[in-house]
């Protein structure tokens, strides 16, 4: 099946959705999802980020579709053309929907731990205005404890169930979901019951905003003054691989993550005792320091070596007269 | 050639003559610039007693400010020292506890901020940087010390006085 989105051809097999047949291409076709979730089933459709232009519906019915559809939900079919970043349409509307979504959203950046790997930042950095036009009170919430290792920022969300899915597909029985309808819609849990559950802490790498974090990370750093370094451990529990990603700060681990991919996606879903448990090198085997975009902010004045070579060469001599000089100083 | 000046002066190795010898009117004349100086006005001041008006856009000491009601606006985002090119600027963040919003005006403070004054270049990136315009750089001149560890300010020096005081 033949699929031209901006005018690149590419093969995909049936069933696929447009979202996916334009990250086969890879690149700055693929639309930008903030609800879908390769990895879990049934997510997408909600967040309308994805937009794109059906100017083709089919090689059977050239007919273009008559509003602009959402390519993580819309299958393509054989001769489909899609217009991403070539229609202007597409642009604006897409700007629309980022200005849409930050409507409620406290724009508290500067205190939110998500900053720097949050994909609404980046989102609003690529396709959305400057400024809003929203000039009435955004919408508030108290902040939630889920458990004793997540919080939840009710006021940061923007409902885009993925941590609803990852509850039902991941763990075995789920404790929170969406109370209420439009507006009103809010992720909690029934009676604040905790989320007790091995596989609980996903819910935090899929969460696309920084509503739900993890809260023994809250405020420990900012993400791009740590190093981001591959490690792998036996994991007792038969679902999880342990192959994480390690944040470092110095010595200390701050926080453990699942890997993600280009897609901010996990690659493998890890347990709780993985992700709060094992904050120590001596848990870990490394594997080397994640490689990250040149484009993230995570990359800013990091070294490529986990230990950076020094400039002056170690000289015995010399780090005793420093070590002399600076006693000196001190009693001074 | 044509000359950029008319400052141009020949040299000539003519003999000096006897008053020219003598080399008192040259000394006179040498003597009356100087005493001529006594009645102008001096180009220098006696700095520190004196100083200089800076101009507007000077550079100078840090200062971390308060918001209208005394609060603390700085939340350690982490920005300017993100940008700070000579990596000069280190904090911790803390919660705000309950109890303390007469103090901070974010649920996050800086607990700890520090600014190596050695290492700054005073480059003006952190202001510009700052989204809760927290920090400028419109202090004085940052006074000399003896030791290192003395130009590392902590928010002791950096913070603005309180507005009670």
């Amino acid at each position: 099946m033949k699929v031209t989105i901006d005018g690149i051809s590419v093969e995909v097999p049936d069933g696929t959705s447009i979202l996916n047949a334009a990250r086969v291409i890879g690149g700055d076709v693929v639309p930008p999802a903030m609800c879908y979730y390769s990895k879990l089933a049934g997510s997408g459709g909600k967040c309308r980020t994805c937009l794109v232009k059906v100017s083709k519906g089919s090689e059977k019915d050239p007919r273009p579709m008559p509003k602009l559809v959402a390519s993580c939900r819309t299958t393509a079919m054989d001769g489909m053309e899609v217009q991403n970043m070539t229609s202007p349409e597409v642009i604006e509307a897409r700007k629309g929907v980022v200005e849409m979504l930050l409507i409620n959203h406290p724009l508290d950046c500067p205190v939110c731990d998500q900053a720097g790997e949050c994909d609404l930042q980046n989102l609003g950095f690529e396709h959305g205005a400057a400024k809003t036009r929203y000039e009435f009170d955004r919408r508030t919430f108290n902040r939630i404890d889920i458990g004793d290792k997540i919080q939840l920022h009710m006021t940061r969300c923007i409902l885009c169930y993925r941590c609803v899915f990852t509850a039902d597909q991941i763990t075995d029985h789920r404790i929170h979901g969406i109370l209420n309808r439009g507006d009103h819609s809010e992720i909690s849990t029934y009676i604040q019951a905790a989320v007790d559950n091995d596989f609980s802490g996903n819910v935090i790498d899929v969460c696309p905003v920084g509503a739900l974090t993890d809260k023994t990370f809250r405020f420990k750093n900012r993400v791009w003054f740590t190093k981001p370094v591959e490690a792998h451990r036996d994991c007792d529990h038969e679902k999880c691989k342990g192959e994480v990603t390690l944040w470092y700060k110095g010595d200390d681990v701050l926080r453990v993550t699942a890997r993600k991919d280009q897609y901010g996606e996990v690659e493998d879903f890890i347990c709780n005792t993985c992700r709060f448990d094992k904050k120590k090198t001596a848990d870990w085997v490394i594997e080397g320091p994640r490689k990250v975009s040149n484009h993230s902010v995570i990359s800013s004045n990091h070294y490529d070596t986990m230990k950076p070579l020094p400039v002056v060469k170690a000289n015995p001599v010399l780090q005793e007269a420093n070590k002399e000089q600076f006693e000196r100083e001190t009693r001074l | 050639m044509e000359p950029l000046s008319n400052k141009r002066k020949a040299v000539d190795n003519k003999p000096l003559n006897l008053l020219e010898r003598s080399y008192l009117p040259a000394i006179v004349k040498g003597l009356g610039i100087t005493m001529s100086h006594f009645f102008k006005k001096p180009v220098t001041i006696s700095y520190p007693e004196q100083k200089r008006e800076f101009s507007e856009n000077f550079r100078g000491m840090h200062s971390l400010k308060r918001d209208e009601n005394g609060k603390e606006r700085c939340t350690a985002c982490g920005l300017c020292a993100l940008s700070c090119p000579a990596e000069a600027i280190t904090m911790i963040a803390a919660e705000r506890q309950p109890g303390e919003e007469n103090l901070y005006r974010e649920e996050k403070y800086a607990a700890v901020y520090e600014i190596n004054m050695l290492r700054c270049i005073f480059c003006g990136l952190c202001e510009e940087a700052c989204p809760k315009e927290a920090i400028y750089l419109d202090g004085d001149i940052v006074p000399s010390d003896y030791l290192r560890k003395d130009f590392i300010y902590g928010k002791d020096k950096l913070v603005e006085a309180p507005l009670n005081q």
